[in-house]
């Protein structure tokens, strides 16, 4: 019993030593001078890299978790992993960000770790209701992060319109929950097929909480047509929330989707497959050309974010296990790329977030040549240029979808030649932002702060990553397929 | 080997310091020597009569299916050496034109060597893939960073044009590994061979990849972006940029869409050679009328890569040598146009041919090379543009008179527009009088321009040289061709297939 008792702790291990670090994080705080809350955010890093190592553990001892709630499994694990980094990236970036905001407080690293948490629970649920819970706590922090700039208005606005529409959103998924357990009896996501595949057609009920789900999803994720409130909320946050925003939640969310789409409902993949298929078209389109328009750096990379969403659903279309492993690949860069992309306009914005527009780049390129390459670096990921991250992701992820193309006939085809005419119109903007960088004249009467250690550092890593995974991809696309055959697929 | 010797310098740059010139230039200029004195060594052991890969290297790379194969044969030997050659000449050029960020400009332009190198001598698709759009970010810089004046616009608008070839290409060489199991050129080849491809399959394939070839060569009407950027390219910008890089769109062509697709290919044939014949006397006759010098000579790149092209689909071995040679030609003849009008900008900083005239009285030096250059471009004997027309002409009227007899208006056409244009230049009495001071080549400029003269001669002289090698590789692409179009249903009797 005792021994069982072990066994689960340690599979639960990474979410359980982030929340032991978030609630140390709040009881030292009221301990701790004004001057001195920086070193909470320290703290919140040491826990969140030691939970990042306990990843480990759990992989060590991978199994099904209390009763098969949670299922530690190489899929769980791969995610947890992506998803700490992601945080303990946020985390550096923060540090001096809030110093100049002067908004210097515990709260802020322990929401960040709570969320983290949470996120990790999405990644390893295997019950739905778990999921939601894993879910809840996630949003909850992420609701107040959003809103931590008090004074700012625009803060406040995006904080009360993620937490309005983002509850709305859980109710949807949780009523989809309440269906697919009215039509199956149990919420299981790995027994959900076995009650499908009874005799008699598949329950109607079944399907709407599938279509439920994949709503209150899809807006956890920012696809079309749920993502009208994402360039509000992400430009409003406090920018490295906004770069833990647009990174792990969507990985979390998206680790989640592809359980209870691939394992529950795998056999019904042709009825998804075009809610997933209208569903990527959209978002790729909207998130491109609305990118196109925008002149702040900020939400600009906002709606790119959508678009990548979009991509990210070519290989979730494919329905097959290479489906999986090129989703799960393509996550890793994506967050690598979009962290370090917040993070360099987090620093650029300077005090107040007031240096977001194309303009005030404008020569970079000469002022700082190397935080400038490192964005190029980024942008170039972004855009899906070749020995990037960022390029071997759309690579796997076409690959994936084309592959499946037996399946799934010539409409996969013109998916993957979407998203292809998709990455050029992207290229557009993330030129847009070189250009400035490196054809223009800096401004005279603005010099930049010099980078902070810890943010170089987080910056610095992401670059490093991005390369890494654009030239020496094989040991994590043999994780990430390892991963994916950890799935019970059909 | 050979791809990554400019890469190992451009570390060695970027370990200098910034405001170093004199040493950043010697350094670029060193390595780019030896890296010619390197492709020179390839050419040395190339043997002649295989018509297979040679000096091949094979690594695994990503996964089962992606590997790092390189390899050289006749059709690619000729053009690494192209590169090579122009890489030292076009710094060289820069050598005093370029004062901002002296040492970004040498990186981006070893850069884009390597990546060039490497687009020839890729066989395998996904490495091929990586090197061709790796040739694109430098070559942007260098044109929005140290080009003229709307450099900004022409910039983007030969990066857009070019991506959004290449990334269709990206979905159909996805197609083919999906089909074949197999990024490996051999592997695909013997994989087609083996399994006709269904008829429209074979279309859409070939229609992605000759859609990404065509914007780079660039095939009328996709030529837009082509003045803009030559235009507003510093002058080593514009010889990588008419030297090797268009060269990389028939290459493409050559290497990937004929063999690759040859019932796609003859098929689509007569539309192409209609486009590059009307790509041949449309961009000769808009080069006529110009009144920018470099514009000028950027048109003329449209007119003789629609020759190439023509020469390609011709199918015949004859013209397809033509059409090789003639790349090669172009490659250093209009690099050499550029060179000389480059050093003209240099010393008057405008292309306007107005600012200019009687120019052979203050620079007989440099004139006279600039008429040396402009003659070998519209193919005098025994200049080296004389051979490839005259091969690409006589191998297409083997098999199509008409498509032959329109195509050789070429030849009259770029009498035109070149002499016309150097008797504007340099012929008559001084029309600017603060042109009466202007000093004569440098020797550096001498250095460069020798050089080019010599290769010229030699090319126009010695062409069984350099036939003689490509002649196995191409009678390959023929007789593969060939084959296919014979015999397209049966796939008993299988085309040579490479060892």
């Amino acid at each position: 019993m005792l021994g069982e008792q072990l066994l689960n702790l340690r599979r639960v291990a990474p979410e359980l030593l982030l929340c032991v670090a978030g609630i140390v994080v709040m009881i030292v705080d009221p301990f701790v001078g004004p001057a001195r809350k920086r070193w909470l955010g320290w703290l919140a890093v040491v826990g969140a890299l030691v939970a990042l190592f306990s990843v480990h553990i759990a992989y060590d001892f991978r199994g099904p978790a209390y009763d098969n709630l949670i299922s530690t499994d190489t899929f769980s694990v791969f995610v947890h992993a992506i998803v700490i980094l992601a945080a303990v990236l946020a985390i550096l970036g923060s540090l001096d960000y809030l110093e100049r905001e002067h908004i210097q407080r515990g709260e802020y690293y322990a929401l960040i770790l709570f969320a983290t948490a949470g996120m990790g629970i999405l990644a390893g649920a295997n019950e739905l209701v778990t999921a939601f819970i894993g879910l809840e706590m996630s949003s909850i922090s992420t609701y107040i992060l959003v809103g931590f700039r008090r004074r700012s208005e625009v803060s406040n606005e995006a904080s009360m319109k993620y937490f309005l529409l983002g509850s709305f959103a859980t109710a949807f998924f949780l009523y989809g929950i309440a269906m697919v357990y009215g039509a199956t009896g149990t919420t299981y996501v790995d027994k959900v097929q076995g009650m499908l595949e009874g005799p008699g057609p598949i329950p109607a009920l079944a399907m709407l909480g599938l279509g439920l789900m994949f709503v209150g999803l899809g807006f956890k994720v920012v696809i079309a047509p749920f993502h009208v409130y994402g360039p509000d909320v992400y430009q409003g946050a406090p920018t490295p929330v906004t770069a833990l925003l647009s990174s792990a939640p969507k990985v979390a969310t998206f680790a989640l989707m592809l359980r209870v789409f691939y394992v529950s409902f795998g056999m019904v993949s042709d009825f998804w497959f075009w809610a997933v298929w209208i569903s990527a078209v959209l978002t790729m389109f909207i998130g491109n050309l609305a990118a196109l328009v925008q002149t702040n750096v900020k939400r600009m990379l906002a709606y790119s974010s959508i678009a990548h969403a979009g991509y990210i659903l070519v290989g979730f279309a494919a329905s097959t296990t290479l489906g999986v492993a090129a989703v799960l690949f393509y996550l890793a860069a994506y967050v690598l790329m979009k962290v370090g992309a917040f993070l360099i306009v987090t620093h650029l914005g300077q005090q107040g977030e007031k240096r977001l527009d194309v303009q005030d780049y404008a020569g970079l390129g000469s002022t700082e040549p190397v935080l400038a390459a490192c964005f190029s670096l980024f942008l170039l990921s972004l855009l899906g240029l070749p020995a990037t991250g960022g390029f071997l992701g759309k690579f796997f992820a076409f690959q994936s979808a084309l592959d499946s193309h037996s399946a799934h006939g010539t409409a996969v085809i013109w998916l993957v030649v979407i998203a292809a005419i998709n990455s050029v119109i992207g290229a557009y903007y993330y030129l847009r932002v070189m250009i400035s960088m490196y054809f223009s004249e800096p401004a005279k009467d603005y010099v930049p702060s010099s980078v902070a250690p810890a943010l170089g550092f987080a910056i610095f890593v992401a670059a490093l990553g991005t390369l890494y995974l654009g030239l020496l991809p094989a040991q994590v696309l043999e994780i990430a397929r390892t991963a994916a055959d950890s799935l019970p697929l059909h | 080997m050979v791809t990554f010797l400019p890469l190992l310098s451009v570390l060695a740059l970027l370990l200098l310091r910034s405001d170093d010139h004199v040493w950043i230039r010697r350094i670029a200029l060193t390595a780019s020597l030896a890296e010619f004195a390197v492709s020179l060594l390839l050419l040395r052991g190339f043997d002649s009569s295989n018509a297979a890969y040679q000096f091949t290297e094979y690594h695994h790379w990503i996964g089962e299916s992606i590997h790092y194969h390189l390899g050289v044969d006749g059709i690619s030997l000729f053009l690494v050496l192209l590169t090579t050659f122009l890489t030292p000449l076009a710094i060289l050029c820069s050598w005093e034109s370029i004062h901002v960020n002296v040492k970004g400009f040498f990186i981006s332009l070893l850069v884009i060597e390597t990546s060039m190198i490497g687009v020839f001598l890729s066989l395998d698709l996904f490495l091929f893939f990586v090197f061709w759009e790796l040739t694109l970010i430098p070559m942007y810089f260098m044109i929005g960073i140290w080009g003229h004046e709307h450099r900004i616009y022409a910039a983007v608008k030969f990066i857009l044009y070019t991506m959004f070839g290449s990334i269709l290409m990206l979905v159909a060489i996805l197609w083919l590994y999906g089909l074949s199991g197999t990024f490996d050129l051999d592997g695909i080849q013997q994989y087609l061979a083996a399994t006709p491809l269904p008829h429209m399959t074979e279309l859409l394939l070939f229609g992605a990849f000759f859609l990404a070839f065509a914007i780079k060569v660039p095939l009328f009407p996709l030529h837009t972006w082509l003045p803009d950027a030559h235009t507003e390219a510093p002058t080593a910008g514009s010889v990588i940029l008419a030297g090797v890089m268009l060269k990389l769109g028939t290459y493409g062509i050559l290497r990937f869409c004929v063999p690759l697709f040859p019932v796609g290919a003859a098929e689509m044939a007569p539309l192409i050679a209609v486009l590059a014949i009307i790509g041949i006397v449309y961009g000769a006759l808009v080069a006529t009328v110009q009144t920018d010098l470099k514009r000028l000579v950027a048109y003329t790149s449209v007119s003789h890569l629609g020759l190439v092209v023509l020469g390609i689909f011709a199918f015949q071995t004859t013209a397809i040598q033509g059409a090789l040679y003639q790349m090669l030609n172009h490659g250093v003849s209009t690099g050499a146009l550029f060179l000389s009008v480059g050093m003209l900008y240099d010393r008057r900083h405008t292309h306007d041919i107005k600012q200019f005239g009687g120019l052979a009285t203050p620079m007989p030096v440099l004139m006279s090379f600039f008429l040396f250059v402009a003659l070998s471009s519209l193919a005098l004997p025994p200049l080296n543009g004389f051979i490839g027309e005259f091969l690409i002409l006589v191998g297409t009227f083997l098999g199509h008179h008409v498509w032959a007899s329109v195509a050789a208006s070429a030849a009259v056409l770029s009498a035109i527009y070149l002499l016309w244009a150097y008797q504007r230049v340099a012929l008559g009495e001084l029309t600017v009088e603060r042109n009466r001071t202007l000093p004569d080549a440098s020797r550096r400029e001498r250095i460069i321009l020798v050089a080019v003269s010599l290769v010229i001669l030699f090319m126009g002289i010695a062409s069984p040289l350099f036939t003689r090698r490509m002649e196995a590789s191409v009678g390959n692409v023929v007789t593969r061709v060939n084959a296919a179009l014979n015999l397209p249903q049966s796939a008993s009797v299988p085309p040579r297939e490479k060892p």
